[in-house]
């Protein structure tokens, strides 16, 4: 038996964990077995030696005392990111992470922690939280349901193009109708829920673009998704 | 005197128009804290023994019924906000039907549950002269913003107590308010035997689940070993077993902190055999592994509101010979935000040749079926319609015991629905 193994890279699972964010791998995880790869889950913690071999990067959300826990990390093993990302490794960053992918968060008392600028965005903390369900579309995903709670807005910049529109919600800013952010084969966004289970299509072409580069081509198997189809039918009628 | 008096008729009027309607037990409440902001700091001022105030994310409602039981099998008069509506007005309302006429309350201490933020802003109010902090879990983010903030939260609780503070050694967010309070106030802990540590994770442990620290505080009561229904806690030098009526571990630590806020309230003067003796009898909160008898075979409810109560919900029941029911809403009492439901393992429920099924219902009941799909455990039916699903769980298996996790609101619909089969108690309002 031909076995294809996929590697996904957990980013700081020990401190940016709130908001169920480990759903994303999981998804990842199932998903990869159910298309006939073998997963394997690797995590990655401040001070732990940068793994080689890298197919799949995954980060979650934290709150203040996470991000201070592993800002430092993230600015020594930047430039590492960086180079993964500029080959095409597909990424998923979500919140605190999306938000340190770019250039900088501006704390409301103008302090600014620095990011490790894969996006061209920029992110500013507000006295206002944006939280509740949240709708978005995009034309290669179509609609992206979520849950998004969030006190940062980030505006972007450049060649770094949003993930998608907001169609009920709020998004990146209270501005510009964007949500998220892609450069490369990176994903940066601001919706849990978590995000891939009800949105498998974004999951797929995680897998699709990791498989791509590691073996040269990808055929999808067939995955019952008539579950998640329902729950994001229900999703998207949810009050805010 | 005169402000007392017509803000108590005023409110015990709005209270008698609403009940007559069938109304529910906040707005009387909410219209005496509208015209007279100082009415609660009045009523619970002429307390001899004062105010017990009680907070936390998980356990607070089966908590304070066992403190205030406990204070009462010790004595004493105890008024308190029994209908588990934990925010301000929801004691102004309790307020209203405990007091008399003229505004006076008639008891010698209270013992209040309220939620981490309707705590702040009533101890700054009434400064409670007793607190009993339980523990900081995610829960609800999109009500109180983060756990850092949740636990400033209580530290600004504790600040405001006169007296005594009462915290749970195993939370490090608790333990470490300690540190915060002024020397005047006098603290203590209640915990766990070491080798339990395991058993109760943490937000934090969940994903560490190699590093349980073992404190080194001395804690004034442990729970230091359980079996069944049966407890033993270590306090006063030795140990003290009791049966409960109260499923679930995570009650029998509730049970650790209520006996320490209550040695802590009243010193020298407990008396333990009376104390254990009213720890044994305490039922079930509303709704909190509450069993229902029906056609002879138990329906249990659990109410779970977060990760960390489904968890220790998951490990404190076995499902083996039960049929399982998982309903999740997503009210606004439950939380709008299903991401809670990735960070729970369900892994206990894999029913691959096992004997037990498993229905799922509620608004979100797909979210719940996604959520087992990916943790390989197949399921019976998903029916959004709680009455609906109800029906099929329980004549599909009138002969097996049941058991059924909801959240909040699904809960009192299900509680509802059960009325139809058999006679549950009302919600004491």
């Amino acid at each position: 038996m031909n076995e294809r193994s996929i590697t996904i890279l957990q980013l700081y699972p020990r401190d940016m964990n709130i908001y169920g964010d480990n759903g994303n791998v999981l998804v990842l995880k199932k998903r990869l077995e159910w298309h006939g790869f073998t997963p394997i889950v690797v995590e990655y913690n401040p001070g732990d030696p940068f793994p080689d071999d890298i197919d799949i990067v995954v980060g979650g959300g934290g709150q203040d005392s996470g991000q201070g826990k592993i800002q430092d990390d993230l600015l020594r093993i930047g430039p590492t990111l960086q180079n993964l990302a500029q080959a095409g490794t597909p990424m998923l960053v979500i919140c605190g992470l999306y938000q340190l992918f770019g250039h900088f968060f501006e704390t409301q008392d103008g302090t600014r922690i620095e990011g490790i600028s894969i996006f061209d965005a920029e992110t500013y903390g507000k006295s206002e939280r944006l939280i509740g369900n949240i709708v978005t579309h995009s034309e290669e995903f179509g609609n992206i349901v979520g849950y998004e709670n969030h006190s940062g807005q980030t505006f972007l910049r450049g060649d770094t193009k949003p993930l998608a529109m907001v169609k009920t919600g709020a998004g990146n800013n209270t501005l510009d109708k964007h949500e998220g952010a892609r450069k490369y084969n990176v994903i940066g966004s601001y919706l849990h829920g978590s995000l891939l289970p009800k949105n498998p299509k974004i999951a797929d072409w995680m897998i699709a673009e990791a498989a791509k580069r590691k073996y040269g081509e990808f055929t999808p198997r067939n995955i019952d998704d008539h579950i998640a189809k329902a729950a994001r039918r229900i999703a998207m009628k949810r009050p805010r | 005197m005169v402000r007392q008096f017509l803000s108590t008729v005023l409110g015990k009027s709005v209270r008698g128009a609403m009940r007559l309607r069938g109304g529910g037990s906040a707005l009387p409440g909410l219209v005496v804290e509208k015209i007279d902001p100082t009415y609660i700091a009045r009523s619970l001022g002429q307390l001899p023994q004062g105010v017990v105030l009680i907070s936390g994310t998980n356990g607070k409602t089966t908590t304070t019924k066992m403190v205030v039981e406990l204070l009462e099998s010790q004595g004493l008069s105890v008024f308190t906000n029994r209908t588990g509506s934990n925010f301000t007005r929801g004691v102004v309302a309790a307020l209203l039907r405990e007091v008399t006429w003229t505004g006076q309350l008639k008891a010698d201490i209270a013992v209040l549950e309220l939620d981490e933020a309707h705590a702040v802003h009533f101890a700054k109010v009434v400064p409670p002269t007793h607190s009993l902090l339980l523990n900081v879990m995610r829960d609800q983010l999109d009500r109180f913003g983060e756990i850092d903030h949740t636990a400033v939260l209580l530290e600004t609780i504790a600040k405001a107590t006169t007296k005594s503070v009462t915290l749970n050694r195993e939370d490090a967010h608790i333990r470490n308010i300690a540190g915060k309070l002024s020397d005047e106030i006098s603290v203590s802990y209640f915990g766990l035997a070491p080798e339990l540590l395991t058993l109760f994770p943490n937000d934090e442990s969940l994903h560490d689940q190699t590093n349980v620290a073992v404190s080194t505080i001395p804690a004034d009561v442990e729970l230091v070993a359980f079996h069944d229904h049966m407890a033993t806690f270590a306090f006063d030098g030795s140990n003290h077993s009791t049966d409960l009526q109260i499923n679930g571990i995570y009650n029998m630590f509730n049970a650790a902190a209520a006996i320490a806020c209550v040695r802590h309230i009243l010193g020298d003067a407990v008396n333990t055999m009376a104390l254990m003796a009213s720890l044994s009898a305490v039922r079930p909160a509303f709704g909190r592994g509450e069993t229902i008898m029906l056609d002879g075979q138990p329906v249990e409810l659990v109410l779970v509101k977060n990760p960390g109560g489904f968890r220790l919900g998951l490990s404190s029941f076995s499902p083996e010979k039960y049929a399982t029911m998982i309903a999740i809403n997503d009210n606004y009492a439950d939380g709008r935000d299903m991401s809670w439901l990735w960070d729970v393992s369900f892994e206990s429920l894999r029913n691959n040749q096992r004997e037990f099924f498993i229905y799922l219902s509620g608004i979100r009941a797909f979210d719940m079926a996604l959520r087992l799909q990916y943790d390989d455990v197949s399921f019976k039916s998903v029916e959004t319609d709680i009455s609906k699903a109800l029906h099929g769980f329980l004549t599909e298996n009138s002969d097996r015991p049941k058991r059924i996790y909801c959240t909040y609101t699904a809960m009192l619909a299900i509680r509802k629905a059960l009325s139809n089969y058999t006679k549950v108690r009302g919600i004491g309002v």
